[in-house]
């Protein structure tokens, strides 16, 4: 706290921690959130994303390390001197208050002129004006959602979080409000950092994810890159589906890593090489495999693995994912679109699999293999 | 600011949960079954006698217990009553007020803590709030007397630091009237007061500090209008037993400041006056009901209630 804050526009946290007795639900979290990012906080519960939204709303105090807004630090700022607003989780609309008057609250503690104007302004936005006059209880989740969206927005705070704002919306509900919370973010312009549990709400709605996991950021970057080129087992099965393949280092050059996966080497790029040890874990996307029938001569110039023997098909239209059990028994996925130039291939059927390098990653051998991927429906 | 598009959604209708409930289920037959029990107990037990109050009230006041009593719809009675006792009256509902109005303060603290930072005393505290109940309401007051006795420790420390004249007592002011009713129906005040703050969503109180409300404002916004139901139902549990109450005037009091229980009971039976006696009760209870409905109106809470 000594060391000044160095001067950076958005919101940072340096050796964020945060302790109960001897629980880290948070440690040491270094993060930077430029201003006007649409930022994602994800992962499973109890993962502290959920503790360090709220050490930045100043509703927790951290147990070390600073929060910082621009050029002041806010680490110990009360909650209620914070330009920071927050979207809550199943929202805590005020009962006792129509719309407009829980949507005006924090202008009015903050005497703000033109109140009225303004919550009318925020309303129009969310498409709520015709409901000003209804108590919280009156409407629908999906409208109390958008009271809270609004309720917080109409603020104008330097930074707006949400935590887990959809969660208790149904599905399709869910969809449109991510595009529409998406595109009130891009209007406004202001720094929101959202926590779900959600990958797929994350990916569509933040340009920059951070993947968090007991305490710890696993992985920040955009979607696109936490999906191509995970740095970890966690962050391969929380983000989508992955095959993680068992495999010797045998060969380290430049730019490229040699692997021997059960007799068949292949390759990684350096790059996509995260691994030291001699043993590591050969990651691929189940989109990326070809498939194809047993000595077809697949057109992907790149790594072949044969002896596949088709173990499950199943045909959900736009793609057929088949199950595939490799000469060593683990079974591996494969999706493959529909473009109706391949056959579908039977149950029984011998197959051959094959990737282009640059897809494939590679992850420490240490581990756990599963990590991430019960968690997907917590 | 353009709009965004409209999201498709079915519009929720007023969701009351009462009226919904109610509107949602049709009364049969058996619903007045259920409900028979309580009427005829009520009316046999409390339409029939204040049928026969309001009659008594309306007696002919030349009347006797030996020469007999004739209802002649006598409406002076009322007025009789009220020219010569209406400083009694205004004492109980002066008593009532400011025993509420005390105990509306110290239960209101105390609800707030055995709610929001007690937590797993709750239980244990919420019992030692009801603990005197355990004792009898006469025993609790008779030993006010002896708490505020002119050689008891409270007037002697008062004496020594100098708040209490050499000659200066407690017991038989209105102050000891005051406080023992206070003391004797602050459970009534606290209950329904904790069963209201203790209903709170929690994320509230956030909520409108992450809005830029100080505890204190936030205090003022949120938590004491949501908590306004147990202050209404806890203010009128305290005052309309403590207006009513004579005991503590009795044993506490002094003879300057009767209340109306008092006069009601003496005229019932010493003085020998059931007319007065009914007509000060009606009178009480008229009075009592009015303020009660004009006060729910006020406060705005019926749907609360």
């Amino acid at each position: 706290m000594s060391s000044p804050v160095e001067t950076y526009d958005g919101l940072r946290m340096r050796g964020l921690t945060k302790s109960y007795g001897r629980f880290t639900a948070v440690r040491e979290l270094d993060l930077d959130v430029p201003q006007g990012a649409f930022f994602a906080l994800l992962g499973p519960s109890g993962c502290g994303k959920t503790t360090t939204l709220r050490m930045v709303a100043g509703l927790e105090t951290p147990t070390a390390g600073t929060i910082s807004l621009g050029s002041a630090e806010i680490t110990h700022t009360k909650p209620y001197r914070r330009p920071v607003n927050t979207v809550f989780q199943n929202y805590a609309l005020f009962p006792h208050l129509d719309i407009g008057e829980n949507v005006a609250f924090g202008l009015r503690r903050r005497k703000q002129s033109d109140v009225r104007r303004k919550v009318e302004e925020m309303l129009e936005l969310v498409e709520l004006g015709p409901q000003a006059k209804k108590k919280p209880a009156q409407l629908s989740g999906g409208q109390q959602q958008r009271v809270a969206l609004a309720r917080a927005l109409i603020n104008e705070p330097e930074v707006l979080l949400l935590d887990e704002p959809l969660g208790a919306l149904d599905l399709k509900l869910r969809r449109s409000m991510q595009i529409e919370i998406k595109r009130i973010q891009t209007e406004v312009g202001l720094t929101f950092v959202h926590v779900t549990h959600d990958q797929e709400e994350a990916m569509t709605m933040a340009d920059t994810v951070a993947v968090m996991n007991g305490g710890l950021i696993e992985q920040l970057g955009s979607p696109a890159e936490l999906y191509e080129n995970p740095r970890s087992t966690f962050v391969a099965n929380f983000l989508g589906q992955s095959n993680l393949i068992a495999g010797k280092v045998v060969g380290r050059a430049a730019d490229v890593v040699r692997v021997d996966m059960e007799g068949i080497t292949v390759t990684v790029p350096a790059g996509r090489a995260h691994a030291d040890g001699d043993r590591a874990w050969v990651g691929i996307r189940p989109e990326k495999v070809l498939i194809g029938e047993a000595g077809a001569a697949l057109d992907a110039p790149g790594n072949t693995v044969p002896g596949g023997v088709v173990t499950d098909v199943s045909f959900i239209g736009v793609s057929t994912q088949y199950l595939v059990r490799m000469p060593w028994g683990q079974e591996l996925q494969v999706f493959a679109q529909n473009t109706g130039r391949d056959p579908i291939y039977r149950t029984g059927q011998q197959v051959e699999l094959s990737w282009r390098p640059e897809y494939a990653f590679l992850l420490d051998h240490d581990q756990d293999v599963r990590a991430g991927a019960e968690d997907e429906d917590a | 600011m353009a709009t965004v598009n409209p999201i498709v959604e079915p519009a929720v209708d007023a969701v009351d949960p009462g009226a919904a409930g109610e509107t949602g289920r049709r009364r049969g037959p058996g619903a007045y079954l259920l409900m028979a029990p309580a009427v005829i107990w009520l009316a046999l037990f409390f339409l029939v006698p204040f049928y026969s109050l309001i009659a008594t009230s309306l007696y002919d006041p030349s009347g006797s217990d030996q020469a007999g009593w004739e209802m002649t719809y006598h409406v002076g009675n009322y007025a009789t009553a009220l020219r010569d006792y209406w400083d009694s009256l205004a004492w109980s509902l002066f008593y009532g007020a400011a025993a509420t109005a005390i105990c509306l303060v110290l239960g209101y603290v105390v609800a707030y803590a055995i709610a929001f930072k007690a937590g797993r005393w709750k239980n244990l505290l919420l019992v030692l709030v009801i603990a005197p109940f355990f004792t009898s309401f006469l025993v609790r007051t008779l030993s006010w007397q002896l708490i505020l006795a002119d050689n008891g420790w409270v007037v002697n420390t008062l004496q020594f630091l100098g708040i209490l004249g050499e000659d200066g007592h407690l017991l038989a002011t209105p102050f000891a009237v005051v406080a023992g009713l206070a003391y004797n129906f602050l459970p009534f005040m606290v209950l329904p007061l904790f069963a209201s703050i203790d209903k709170i969503d929690h994320r509230l109180i956030e909520a409108s500090s992450d809005l830029y409300a100080n505890p204190v404002v936030g205090f003022f916004k949120v938590t004491w209008p949501l908590s306004l139901p147990g202050v209404v139902s806890g203010t009128l549990l305290t005052f309309i037993p403590a207006a009513g109450d004579y005991i503590n005037a009795q044993l506490l009091g002094n003879t300057n400041t009767t209340v109306i229980g008092t006069v009601i009971q003496l005229q019932a039976t010493t003085a020998n006056q059931p007319h007065l006696a009914a007509a000060l009760s009606t009178t009480l209870m008229a009075i009592i009901l009015v303020m009660v409905v004009v006060y729910i109106r006020r406060a705005d809470t019926e749907d609360l209630l």
